[in-house]
């Protein structure tokens, strides 16, 4: 495991930016997510269309598809970002559409009469939605938006093919360098391994502290 | 009496799919008015009252509100919805919220109250309804006449013009049954315009000042709670009574 320790500024390196494209992918597949499944149980039917047209769209496309195709077709139609920037579009985009999907799930549990109720105190859509609906339907799904979180971090490394240099490129670099791909490849997946562990964890604990006592 | 109505209906008709739940119901409920509204399972009387806030749409007649007409879907709705309160038969108090937070929801977000104010009022309603030292519970944590109490505070709070009970004791255990009961009495007793769709015949002979017997979408008689339960009209009304009071 020498190769690692010789390299550990490197892959700290890799790691620090897989780690921010995770967060920042996150926080904008959070958004997507919540905006289109709102769309999708919304009166507005051309917003419902365009939310169930972009959730099968999405998520019936292969990441590493979605990635060359933003960053290598994208510049013909005049749209180029830098590597970063387009990893963080692309993941959010296609993150989004799940958690599109698992918010929708979530809202489908909230009961018909809290509805009932918001409405009658004279709340409009937006906020039955945002101040009733969405915190209930959210707490439901912690479990199924962690595990698509913890499939982001893994996800993020597709941005590889981008050529952004973050934890897998990193130590394919190594590896290519020091022909030692075995150990290089271990100690990456005991990187990533860290990361997706401790979040498992926080997950059963933010789980029990927002449920919803019934 | 004078004045605009509170609430009129005028030969309102609804289906569900085939089901003709409503056929030609007028009512005209003035201002002050405890107006209770039974019958048997079925009989159309819980969707009468959730068509009056237009928890569901009809599809003939038409119903006022203050002498307007009640608004399709849409902002003008939300602000007639806030002049109206709704008491469910589940309560239907906002599960991630504590009874506080559930009391001043409306007034601060569909009124524009400020929070303090809200609060205190909230507080004061809370008081009156008996469940002061509820206030930061969550409603799971609250007996279902407690919740209950806590819905009427909750509507009560946005200062209506009208009360809409929906079987607001079908749910609830016996004993629990006069404390709600007992709230909705004193309401009546203070002027508060309502209307109460329940099976609790106790509460229509002391309370309501007209009692709707509805039977299979049609509003069978209309009388003083006196002459309906001593000497009821329809044949209808008499064997509704005959049973329900049997016992």
């Amino acid at each position: 495991m020498d190769v690692v320790l010789d390299n550990l500024d490197r892959i700290a390196g890799g790691l620090g930016v897989t780690v921010t494209l995770t967060l920042a992918s996150w926080v904008g597949a959070f958004a997507i997510g919540v905006v289109v499944a709102s769309f999708r149980v919304g009166p507005i039917p051309p917003l419902r269309v365009l939310g169930a047209s972009y959730v099968e769209v999405v998520r019936n496309c292969p990441l590493t598809v979605l990635f060359v195709v933003f960053f290598f077709g994208f510049p013909s139609i005049g749209i180029t970002q830098p590597p970063f920037t387009s990893a963080v579009i692309v993941l959010s985009v296609y993150t989004g559409a799940f958690v599109a999907e698992t918010v929708r799930a979530g809202v489908n549990t909230v009961a018909r009469g809290q509805v009932e109720a918001a409405r009658s105190l004279g709340l409009g859509f937006t906020q039955v939605l945002g101040l009733v609906v969405l915190p209930q339907a959210l707490r439901s799904v912690v479990g199924p938006l962690g595990s698509l979180f913890s499939a982001l971090i893994r996800n993020s490394s597709v941005a590889y093919t981008i050529g952004l240099v973050e934890l897998t490129l990193t130590a394919n670099q190594i590896a290519l360098e020091t022909a030692q791909f075995v150990p290089v490849f271990t100690g990456v997946a005991l990187a990533y391994l860290a990361l997706t562990l401790p979040t498992g964890l926080a997950l059963g604990v933010i789980e029990r502290r927002v449920a919803i006592r019934r | 009496m004078t004045g605009t109505p509170v609430v009129v209906l005028d030969k309102v008709n609804k289906w569900f799919d085939q089901l003709h739940v409503l056929r030609d119901v007028d009512l005209v409920v003035q201002p002050g008015e405890v107006v209770v509204v039974v019958g048997p399972s079925g009989s159309g009387k819980s969707t009468l009252c959730r068509c009056i806030n237009r928890l569901e749409a009809i599809d003939s007649g038409s119903i006022h509100l203050d002498g307007r007409p009640l608004p399709a879907e849409g902002k003008e709705l939300a602000r007639v919805r806030a002049q109206v309160g709704m008491v469910f038969q589940s309560f239907n108090l906002f599960a991630h919220k504590t009874v506080l937070a559930n009391v001043t929801l409306g007034p601060v977000k569909a009124k524009g109250v400020a929070k303090a104010e809200a609060r205190e009022r909230a507080l004061a309603l809370l008081e009156r309804v008996g469940i002061a030292d509820k206030a930061e519970r969550y409603p799971a944590e609250l007996s279902g006449g407690q919740q209950q109490r806590a819905a009427i505070a909750r509507a009560l709070a946005m200062e209506p013009r009208l009360m809409l009970f929906d079987e607001p004791t079908s749910a609830l255990d016996p004993e629990m049954i006069a404390e709600v009961l007992d709230v909705m009495v004193g309401l009546a007793a203070e002027g508060t315009t309502m209307i109460v769709v329940t099976h609790e015949m106790g509460f229509a002979r002391s309370a309501a000042e007209r009692v709707v017997f509805m039977d299979d979408g049609r509003i069978v008689e209309a009388a003083s709670p006196e002459r309906f339960f001593s000497a009821p009209e329809s044949d209808r009304a008499r064997d509704f009574l005959s049973k329900i009071l049997a016992h």
